[in-house]
């Protein structure tokens, strides 16, 4: 019985690492249909991430041993932030650690690491990206906490894992402040992604980027757990999105069956919303730098309204 | 009942007939003619309360307070239609308007009656804020009439901001209605204010005391309070100077009686409570930084118009104080003082329309020496200057020298800051005062065709309030006392 | 009363409540006349359905009505009014730079708490469903009067101030379940003047000052002019 939990937590974990690079893939498939392409193939950042593995890794003269570490810790460290968060079944040993304040405490690490690296070979790109990334970062950490602590406080527990359960236990109760909080929430994966309006992950343009820049240095294997770090971002903050508000679906028991069910209930949520990703990339435009703050303080405006109406609301003196 | 009807609905009627009626002669006649039935309307009104008491039905609710302001009301605007017909054709001969303008003033002035009118003597508080609502916007394009840059400013400061403060009265309004509907079962009778003051004692305190902030905020905006009179000399001094005169004479009073007729309630509900007097500090509170700050600002006018604005505000924050300061005595004098500071008030207004007149500017510097180009109009601004500063043996005086006393009686603290304040505001008007009488008489300037019957009338009726209270008004008062404060004083 | 003692019906009713108080936000941060126009229709919009469903769900029909006037009124009549008048003024394409956005915002949710608070008697009182509304009303109000004082074009301000009679509404409704109709009348007769007014308005203010930027009425301060 415990063996089969550690199996299936196990069997969690490597998904995550395994259905990241999909997740990148099929959206932008999804986008190249919407535009009128063919696109390449859903496995292409696979093909990416293998060739990457196999080149040389060249670093500058400049570079630190920080450097050379800053791939490793941060692709570490958003792993295990992603593997926290229930991906196909909710009773599992890691649910202990699916706390909202560590997950955002590993991507803390992971982007305090990622800016470093960006500064440490001191060229002007690098040191652009890494300000910029904390800027951004400044305003959407607190909207995330927010919006997450909303949802917090419907559940009373700040475990991802009883958030879920409380969903399961009490559904049909429609809740301003999931609402909200789901809209705040979405804008910060917006922008702590990457992904249009806020940064565009497919160019580099000098002027916008903000990701790309802190890791134009790298290459061969350092730039390819960079990318997959950032790959993982990207499902963690989906799977946040469909388990924890759309959490029907996902396994409560233990079994093979459930987990499975859970398996396949998790992919079709995300690729709903890896298309409804697209579609909005297709539709908006890259806002400017200097719009992004106010974009953020949408996002903390939707998070503190969530935030209200759930004690003005819904909670009643 | 009739009379009541008369009272009522003969301004909307003579309105409505005015929006038809195209030569101007006719108009100015007309309007005086409405004005009068209304008067009469009104004063038969008042035999019939005398006779038979409270007056109730169709919710409309005629006691003896409002009873008497609605014949102030009626009478005011009796007088200052006699006195506008004249002016607002010396307005239109100088080009200020046309008689486009001159058409929207008759309607206007009717509508705005009307709307007072129905703001007294509805029982309906429901009605009673659609009704100040409607005032507002019955006035606020004749404040715009001349058109200036100054006056389309005044006129959307007016809007605005009564606007804003009428908006928190009607959430106080659904306060209140809400508190009713825990005690008062038939839902139409929820903002009746003869059943919930029967009922006064069972409202919610906690509710009526927030619904007094918002109403207090929202009517006190009208009222002209402290800081909220913003828009209060601005749409004084740019609107027509008849307009001045309703405003200041009747507007600001209504609004008052509509945050007593709150109070009444509020006191009724919180009675029980741990602290009874809330409503009656927080009315105080306002009132007297009101009528300390304006006493001040007096001091620093330049237009005359303006000036006696400020003077407005004042005297209705000395109101809003004694009817805080509650018990019979104070409140005796505050609804004297409601009386004589509305007559006084217009007719001030009426005299300075004629120096305006005269001296062809609202500038204090510029407004010298009328005692010598028109004597009647020099007298008249100098004798109601000294009836509205609290001169014996003037009507003001005796509701001054009342609130005194009971001052004295119950806060006697507050009366050291009253007297200073009375003194602060008396040096403020006769500063400016004297030059404007006595100066020298600027070349050239000529005497006008000033009609001093309405001033006359005012000012002798409020020296005769100063000298004796005719029994009959001392026993409405007495009444409406008694009924405010629950407790006779004659 | 929390929420899961509510029918659908009710929780839904309470979904939209808190789009209202989403929409004051969208208008007081909206730069654009015209976006702002829509912003002011859909909240008027979403306060009639409010009214309607708590006219379902609280089996109070003469709430029906008071809906329909809301939806007359606020989603239709006075939005195409404000929307002619913005066309006719030629404003279609003005859009004004807010200052201190955040900080507005800021001061928009401090609001919202401040209801939250000054409402609290209310809310203690089990009487109807729809009493932790009320507080999402008064600051649409407050949030209206907060327009009003920030932004100095004058159609703005005028929707600062039809927003504020949203939240009156509103209040109406989830206080007390409506005021008698004859004062709903009265009320929704003022406002409609009150908008004709403001529309007569805008044109004096630009044939005096040629532009709807009131912070250029200056004239009447109180201020001494030393001849």
């Amino acid at each position: 019985m415990n063996a089969s939990l550690w199996a299936l937590t196990l069997l969690q974990v490597l998904l995550y690492a395994a259905l990241a690079p999909l997740l990148v893939g099929w959206v932008r498939k999804i986008k190249a249909l919407l535009q009128n392409r063919k696109g390449a193939s859903v496995w292409q950042p696979y093909r990416d991430l293998y060739k990457l593995f196999g080149k040389e890794a060249r670093m500058a003269h400049t570079a630190s041993i920080l450097f050379r570490a800053a791939p490793y810790i941060v692709f570490v460290a958003t792993w295990l932030a992603a593997s926290a968060i229930p991906l196909i079944a909710i009773p599992m040993p890691t649910s202990a650690i699916a706390d909202v304040i560590v997950i955002a405490g590993l991507l803390a690490l992971a982007r305090f690491f990622l800016a470093l690296a960006g500064m440490d070979v001191g060229t002007a790109f690098g040191g652009m990206g890494a300000s910029r990334e904390m800027f951004v970062s400044a305003l959407a950490e607190p909207a995330m906490l927010m919006a997450v602590f909303t949802l917090a406080m419907t559940a009373h527990s700040t475990n991802l894992a009883s958030v879920v359960e409380y969903q399961l236990v009490n559904d049909n109760i429609l809740r301003p402040s999931y609402m909200f909080a789901l809209a705040g929430l979405m804008l910060v994966a917006i922008a702590e992604t990457g992904r249009i309006p806020a940064d565009n992950p497919a160019t580099h343009l000098e002027l916008t980027m903000i990701h790309e820049a802190m890791i134009l240095e790298y290459s061969g294997r350092h730039l390819a757990l960079m990318e997959w770090a950032a790959q993982l971002k990207l499902l963690l903050y989906g799977v946040l999105l469909a388990n924890v508000f759309f959490p029907w679906g996902i396994g409560q028991g233990t079994g093979f069956a459930a987990a499975s069910i859970g398996l396949v209930v998790i992919v079709t949520k995300l690729a709903l919303l890896g298309v409804a990703l697209a579609v909005s990339e297709t539709v908006l435009a890259k806002m400017r730098v200097f719009r992004v703050p106010a974009f953020l303080n949408l996002a903390l405006l939707l998070a503190l309204l969530g935030l209200l109406s759930h004690v003005i609301l819904e909670v009643g003196a | 009942m009739t009379a009541l009807f008369v009272t009522v609905f003969t301004p909307l009627l003579g309105g409505l007939v005015l929006i038809g009626v195209q030569r101007l002669s006719w108009a100015g006649w007309i309007n005086i003619l409405v004005c009068s039935a209304t008067f009469i309307g009104a004063s038969t009104l008042a035999i019939a309360v005398a006779r038979h008491g409270v007056l109730e039905g169709f919710s409309f609710r005629v006691d003896a307070f409002n009873v008497y302001l609605l014949v102030l009301t009626a009478f005011v605007g009796m007088t200052t239609s006699i006195f506008s017909r004249p002016y607002m054709r010396y307005v239109c001969d100088t080009g200020k308007t046309n008689e486009r303008g001159m058409r929207l003033y008759h309607v206007m002035f009717q509508l705005f009656l009307f709307t007072m009118l129905l703001a007294l003597s509805t029982d309906n508080l429901g009605i009673l804020w659609v009704a100040i609502e409607g005032a507002t916007l019955a006035t606020v394009l004749l404040v715009s009439l001349y058109r200036t840059p100054e006056a389309i400013e005044a006129a959307w400061k007016y809007f605005i901001l009564c606007g804003v403060g009428i908006a928190l009265a009607l959430f106080g309004t659904v306060l209140l209605y809400f508190a009713a509907q825990h005690v008062v079962t038939e839902p139409s009778a929820g903002l009746s204010w003869s059943t919930l003051h029967g009922v006064s004692t069972q409202l919610q305190p906690a509710i009526m005391s927030l619904a007094f902030v918002f109403l207090l905020i929202g009517y006190g905006t009208k009222v002209g309070l402290m800081p909220m009179h913003q828009w209060l000399p601005d749409a004084h001094s740019e609107g027509p100077t008849p307009m001045s005169a309703v405003l200041s004479g009747l507007l600001l009073n209504v609004a008052l009686y509509a945050v007593v007729r709150i109070k009444m309630l509020v006191d009724g509900s919180l009675a029980a409570s741990s602290s009874p007097h809330v409503a009656g500090y927080l009315l105080m509170g306002f009132g007297l930084v009101s009528f300390l700050v304006a006493g001040l600002f007096l001091h620093r006018q330049r237009d005359i118009k303006r000036m006696f604005s400020y003077s407005s505000i004042e005297h209705m924050g000395l109101m809003t104080f004694a009817f805080g300061l509650g018990g019979p005595l104070a409140t005796f004098s505050a609804l004297l003082h409601m009386l004589v500071h509305s007559l006084t008030k217009s007719a001030i207004f009426v005299t300075v329309g004629h120096a305006t007149h005269i001296s062809g500017t609202q500038a204090i510097d510029h407004i010298r020496g009328l005692i010598r180009t028109q004597p009647a109009v020099g007298w008249g601004l100098l004798i109601g200057v000294a009836a509205i500063a609290g001169f014996p043996p003037f009507g003001v005086f005796t509701s001054e020298f009342l609130l005194l006393t009971a001052t004295m009686q119950t806060q006697p603290w507050f009366t050291v800051v009253l007297l200073l304040g009375l003194a602060v505001a008396f040096a403020g008007l006769f500063r400016h005062l004297h030059p404007m009488v006595y100066g020298p008489m600027p070349q050239g300037q000529q005497p006008v065709k000033a009609n001093m019957l309405p001033v006359m009338v005012h000012l002798g009726l409020v020296l005769w309030l100063g000298i004796a209270i005719p029994g009959f008004l001392a026993r409405w008062l007495d009444r409406a006392t008694e009924l405010i404060s629950g407790v006779h004083l004659l | 009363m929390s929420l899961d003692h509510l029918t659908l019906l009710q929780q839904f009713m309470v979904v939209l409540a808190a789009v209202v108080l989403f929409t004051s936000f969208v208008l007081l941060q909206q730069s654009r006349l015209v976006a702002a126009v829509h912003a002011f229709a859909w909240q008027g919009a979403l306060v009639a359905m409010v009214t309607a469903i708590v006219a379902v769900a609280g089996d109070q029909l003469h709430l029906f009505f008071s809906a329909a006037l809301t939806l007359g009124l606020k989603a239709l009549l006075i939005p195409w009014m404000l929307h002619r008048l913005v066309r006719r003024l030629e404003l279609d394409r003005h859009s004004e730079t807010l200052r201190h956005p955040a900080l507005v915002t800021m001061a928009a949710l401090a609001l919202v708490i401040f209801s939250y608070w000054a409402v609290a008697p209310i809310v203690q009182q089990e009487l109807i469903f729809t009493r932790n509304i009320v507080a999402v009303s008064l600051a649409v109000v407050l949030i209206g009067l907060l327009m009003m004082v920030i932004r100095t074009q004058a159609v703005a301000q005028v929707l600062g101030f039809m927003s504020m009679e949203n939240g009156l509404f509103l209040a109406a409704v989830s206080a007390t379940g409506g005021m008698p109709l004859v004062v709903e009348l009265g009320v929704a007769f003022d406002v409609l003047v009150a908008m004709v007014l403001f529309g007569v308005f805008f044109f004096q203010i630009r044939e005096s000052i040629d532009s709807l930027d009131v912070d250029r009425m200056n004239r009447l301060t109180e201020r001494v002019d030393e001849p």
